[in-house]
């Protein structure tokens, strides 16, 4: 099927209908500080990303990706990919170093 | 999202147990929490970012909590000209209080008998959090971003907020560049208190326009 182009966004939801808000919060975990860290070093210190570019690429995600994902995987998901779009890292750079965290034990507290 | 960061439970968990704890989130490897290990590993071994610096950035985060904001408001309800200031000029007036807002941009809100204002930023998250910390989970849910600009008066009941069909309310949309705060009301009873006795009044969903501030 083709595309639609004049439908708007997954994330542009302002003024749709939806369910009861659920004012359940969570304290964030450090692994989605150390996200949003990241974040602000690449922007503000680094200025290899911009905020902007972070939007785009969570705008970028299809829509049931989108929903199921938490905040902050949004967040990893596109600094990753502007990341790559920047020639900062690699696919293949990443790919390894993915496979070696996860055959690590738990690194959670770490840092 | 469920996470949490009580690990309480895992106290409950037999110390020669085999399986590795999946039971709370915050332990748990995910796809993503791995790419996040991956990423600031790959960003430090190239020598852009250090831990330290990602150790600095989380403590600054962690010092971002409402009572920044609530301290604003406070003053601007017992000094007039600092009200004035802070209308006018957010980004001056924060100043004061050490708040850098860099190249954003601050509207302040003065909540009145007339108008009650409630923000969100239907596209994402943008949220004062040089001010108030990182924004509620709600704040960035699907339901309060679409409803909040269609039936506001009902969503500020789910808050238990009833605003009198007298009183305008608006509604504010942030973008990346552009950030709200509220100035709530000061409460009727409060007229006697000190500047420092108002602060613990003022919550984070008042900043955001959910609630009022009560005493």
């Amino acid at each position: 099927m083709e595309r639609d182009f004049t439908a708007r966004g997954n994330h542009d939801m302002g003024g749709l209908t939806a369910g009861e808000i659920n004012k359940n919060e969570h304290d964030y975990a450090l692994w989605e500080k150390r996200v949003d860290a990241i974040m602000m070093l690449l922007t503000n210190d680094l200025k290899i990303m911009t905020v902007d570019q972070l939007r785009k690429g969570i705008e970028a995600l299809p829509p049931d990706a989108y929903d199921k994902m938490t905040y902050y995987e949004r967040w990893i998901s596109s600094i990753t990919n502007g990341l790559v779009e920047a020639g900062v890292i690699s696919t293949e750079e990443l790919r390894s170093r993915m496979a070696k965290v996860s055959s690590e034990p738990l690194r959670e507290k770490e840092s | 999202m469920t996470e949490t960061s009580d690990h309480e439970h895992l106290h409950q968990y037999d110390p020669g147990h085999e399986h590795p704890l999946q039971a709370d989130q915050d332990d748990s490897i995910t796809y993503f929490k791995v790419m996040e290990a991956a990423v600031r590993n790959l960003l430090i071994e190239k020598k852009l970012i250090t831990a330290e610096q990602i150790r600095e950035k989380i403590e600054q985060m962690d010092a971002r909590v409402p009572a920044n904001g609530a301290k604003i408001i406070a003053k601007s309800w017992v000094d007039l000209e600092f009200k004035r200031k802070l209308l006018a000029n957010p980004r001056k007036a924060i100043a004061e209080f050490g708040h850098d807002i860099g190249p954003l941009h601050l509207i302040v809100l003065e909540n009145t008998e007339k108008v009650h204002n409630v923000v969100v930023c239907t596209l994402c998250s943008c949220y004062p959090r040089w001010i108030l910390g990182l924004p509620p989970d709600w704040y960035k849910s699907r339901e309060y971003r679409s409803r909040v600009v269609r039936e506001p008066r009902e969503v500020l009941q789910e808050f238990g907020t009833n605003i009198s069909l007298d009183r305008e309310v608006r509604v504010h949309d942030s973008t990346a560049d552009m950030r709200y705060l509220v100035l709530p009301m000061r409460p009727k009873g409060s007229e006697g208190m000190t500047e420092d006795e108002l602060v613990p009044l003022i919550g984070r969903d008042a900043m955001i326009g959910v609630t009022e501030v009560t005493v």
